[in-house]
């Protein structure tokens, strides 16, 4: 009782240190006051020390499994091990909040603490601007949803919650909890909420300097270079949240595939299109002075589809008007999306012609105009996402019917989008700022296109029809020859220079341009992931049978038979049917795989986990999709071939070492002569 | 004696023989008309619609009751003949545009399809736009006319004069 009392009372001073800082800000700015200023920093600054502490409260109850506490009964239980208590902090509605406050405090803390001898006139606003996000998501967990609320049985009998001890009212303490959905029981979702929230708030550091740079009327780049950084770390959280989700949705929802246009992925991909867009165009302003007020409106639109995802991802209620209107939740969270929205597009507006561009885009085939092209492809797939979310409560509201958006909108959709991408990223290398011409474009390009015309072709040789497939793999293949090649030609050439062995070239050389050639392993990682999509979205083969024992069912060349079923209680709180089964490839014995099904005591849910055998070629993926629970011989099984699946996994890890790679800090001074 | 025992033996030989035989052969026409449509068969249509409880889960591998169901109604239409379209438009006019995964093209919905490709469409027209060659910014003089000329010439001989006059 002590704890969630300290906790409660913990998040009220911090919403007040917050008001405060806030306030201070405000009065640093119209009193022109240095001190004042100071003091909403050091404000800012306290907020994190403070949440901590009410993290640790909650954590706290968690482990020690207080479930009067109606948060800690609802994702926790007795069974539960000590690793998946501490993930229970953010598995639950109130707990995510919290965290999601607890993450902002923490990136108040670190910009609160920088060097601000060049941007003091800045410090307040983007002090005001945190205090005010801060303020508006600690209201929402202090009076909406509050992790510290508890159970009490009234003197009538019935039971209540409540943050207080209700008159008459006797603490109701029951003796385990519902512990946490089994599905989220995955080392995939263990950390995949904890890095799409780091995405999510890390990005509004970045808005908080753009609207600091607009309010004071700053026209240079300064907003962008003291937050690049920032930014590119805020996106390889998201991407790495999003690739963690995806892999959560494959080894545990158990339909054999990554990726499902659900609104909440969908949700969680949105500020990761704008941010990708504004880590392009920002390119645009730092070399050429271009595209200053693009790059207002991208960051202030991914900060509202920041706080649009976090809503989305946590309330569910998007499904249906109904579902909306009744949750507590969903009119704040838009009010306050409208609300920020509006003031920042008015500033923008005010702002508006002293951010006009200092130079002409000189050329479509200079790298300006591919990135602008970028650009165009990002906000492209932006509006069919959100378009996708959005139309069914459109289409509830005029017409009273509800549609589903699913993967056949989508793919419709996005999938040429996703293609034109593909192309640009392979082009985006091979140009020059400024002047580019026509003429040595074609000339860069002519291996590399060539290079894929040979990769279509011998596709073609190898049976494949599908003109998705070709279109889609001779782009990646663009993608990996020109990438390649403009990577090869540079370490030569440093190598030739200054007399390097070519791996220390190699090294030297990323080293020295990270942001460039980080970049080009980025890309070299999405032309792989593309080859994974590819290989499951169009080859995908899958087939169901009902199997006794020593029966098989063959698929994609394997043949699977199953040998036994077998049933047992785990000391961890589950019930486990497992199918013993044999792979083979012709007569060749491949594997023992298991498929199983974990049925979890205390939240009466069930979790298929498959057995899957891996190869670079494909994954075979074995689901227990139904089983007889009196006659222990027979089982019905979901086999899907999922063919390239993991040049997805790799080529995601690729793209998070090239990400890390551009936003390594860089070394404090550089010798002139070595740059490349 | 021995007689009937040969004559049972021999009929005992043709019954076994014809049971194998009737084992053996297809089946007769009119049983193999209506197998029962496999789970792949089921699941191809299933994968296709979304029921209205389970959110955005596809019916071929949610596993409610009440989606087991619905696959269960999907094999008995098979079984009676109908194909994939008619076993769609079966559960559209019985459950609305809810159940596929993508609203049908018609009325409002089909905005949900033009929306996207238009502002895509608005967006390259705006890029395209900058590109479009405007003036260099140190482009050439405006050709200027001879009269303008003269008088611009005559306007400088009359100050070269004064100034020579106040020199003077």
């Amino acid at each position: 009782m002590l704890i969630s009392n300290l906790g409660f009372g913990l998040l009220i001073i911090t919403l007040i240190v917050a008001i405060y800082s806030g306030i201070a800000a405000m009065i640093g700015v119209t009193r022109n006051a240095r001190v004042w200023a100071e003091s909403a920093r050091a404000a800012a600054v306290l907020t994190f020390p403070l949440l901590s502490l009410s993290m640790l409260a909650l954590a706290g109850l968690i482990v020690a499994g207080d479930y009067q506490v109606q948060y800690v009964y609802n994702v926790a239980s007795n069974s539960m091990p000590f690793y998946l208590k501490l993930t229970a902090i953010w598995g639950g509605q109130s707990g995510s909040l919290l965290f999601w406050c607890w993450l902002l405090g923490l990136s108040a803390f670190l910009v609160a603490l920088r060097s601000w001898h060049s941007d003091q006139d800045l410090l307040p606003w983007i002090i005001l601007v945190i205090a005010i996000t801060l303020i508006f998501f600690l209201s929402l967990v202090i009076f909406v949803e509050n992790p510290f609320v508890r159970f009490w049985r009234t003197a009538g009998g019935s039971e209540m919650v409540a943050l207080f001890q209700p008159a008459g009212a006797l603490p109701l303490i029951p003796l385990d909890g519902r512990g946490m959905n089994p599905l989220l029981r995955h080392p995939g979702m263990v950390f995949h909420p904890p890095a799409l929230y780091l995405g999510f708030v890390g990005f509004i550091i970045p808005y908080a300097y753009a609207i600091a740079a607009l309010i004071t009327n700053r026209s240079d780049d300064q907003w962008i270079r003291a937050t690049r950084r920032w930014s590119l770390v805020a996106w390889l959280f998201l991407s790495l949240g999003l690739l963690l989700g995806s892999r959560w949705a494959y080894d545990v929802l158990g339909w054999g595939g990554y990726w499902g246009w659900d609104p909440v992925e969908v949700a969680a991909l949105l500020p990761w299109i704008s941010g990708t867009a504004f880590l392009h165009s920002i390119m645009m302003q730092e070399k050429r002075s271009l595209s200053k007020r693009w790059n207002m409106i991208l960051m202030i639109l991914t900060y509202s589809l920041v706080i649009f995802g976090t809503f989305l991802t946590r309330s569910g209620v998007f499904s249906s008007v109904h579902a909306f209107s009744q949750s507590a939740i969903g009119p704040l969270f838009f009010g306050f999306i409208a609300l920020t929205l509006l003031i920042s597009l008015v500033l923008l507006a005010l702002r508006w012609r002293n951010l006009g561009a200092d130079t002409q885009l000189q050329s479509p085939f200079s790298r300006e105009g591919l990135f602008l092209m970028n650009n165009l492809v990002m906000m492209g797939l932006l509006i069919a996402c959100l378009w996708g979310v959005i139309y069914p409560l459109i289409s509830e509201i005029f017409t009273g019917q509800q549609v589903t958006m699913g993967p056949g909108y989508y793919e419709s959709v996005a999938g040429p989008l996703f293609a034109l991408l593909l192309l640009l990223k392979g082009i985006a290398p091979l140009t020059t700022w400024g002047a580019g011409s026509s003429r040595s474009l074609g000339k860069r390009l002519l291996w590399p296109a060539l290079g894929s015309v040979v990769v279509v072709i011998v596709l073609l040789l190898f049976g494949v029809r599908q003109v998705a497939a070709l279109v889609g793999l001779g782009f990646a293949a663009l993608v990996i020859i020109a990438t390649v090649l403009e990577y090869s030609r540079a370490v030569r050439g440093r190598s030739l220079r200054l007399k390097e062995a070519l791996p220390h070239a190699f090294w030297r050389l990323t080293n020295l341009n990270r942001r460039r050639y980080g970049g080009f392993i980025i890309h070299l990682g999405v032309a792989l992931m593309a080859v994974g999509i590819i290989g499951i979205e169009l080859y995908q083969t899958q087939t169901q049978a009902t199997l006794q024992n020593g029966q098989s069912v063959s698929l994609a060349g394997y043949t699977v038979t199953l040998q036994s079923i077998s049933s047992w209680d785990s000391n961890d709180g589950r019930n486990v049917i497992a199918a013993n089964l044999t792979v083979n490839r012709g007569a060749r014995f491949i594997k023992q795989s298991t498929p199983r099904s974990d049925y979890f005591y205390d939240a009466q849910q069930t979790m298929t986990v498959p057995g899957v055998y891996s190869t670079l070629a494909g994954d075979l993926y074995i689901i227990l999709a139904d089983w007889n629970p009196i006659y222990t011989n027979q089982a019905t099984f979901k086999i899907y071939y999922n063919p390239l699946i993991n040049w997805l996994w790799i080529g995601g890890l690729i793209f998070m070492l090239g990400t890390l790679v551009a936003a390594w800090p860089p070394r404090k001074s550089t010798p002139l002569a070595e740059v490349a | 004696m021995k007689h009937i025992a040969y004559t049972r033996l021999i009929s005992l030989a043709l019954t076994a023989g014809l049971l194998a035989l009737a084992f053996l052969l297809p089946p007769p026409p009119a049983l193999a008309q209506q197998p029962t449509p496999s789970d792949d068969a089921v699941n191809a249509i299933a994968s296709q619609l979304y029921c209205p409880v389970c959110e955005n889960v596809p019916l071929d591998v949610c596993g409610t009751q009440a989606c087991a169901q619905w696959r269960d109604l999907i094999r008995q239409k098979l079984a009676d003949g109908w194909n994939e379209d008619q076993i769609r438009e079966y559960f559209l006019t019985q459950y609305g545009d809810q159940v596929v995964g993508a609203p049908p093209p018609r009325g409002l919905n089909i905005l949900a399809y033009v929306l996207p490709p238009l502002a895509f469409l608005i967006g390259l027209f705006l890029v395209l736009r900058r590109f479009a060659p405007r003036a260099p910014a140190n482009q050439p003089a405006p050709i200027v006319s001879d009269e303008a000329i003269a008088r611009l010439e005559a306007e400088l001989q009359q100050r070269k004069a004064d100034a020579s006059m106040e020199d003077e």
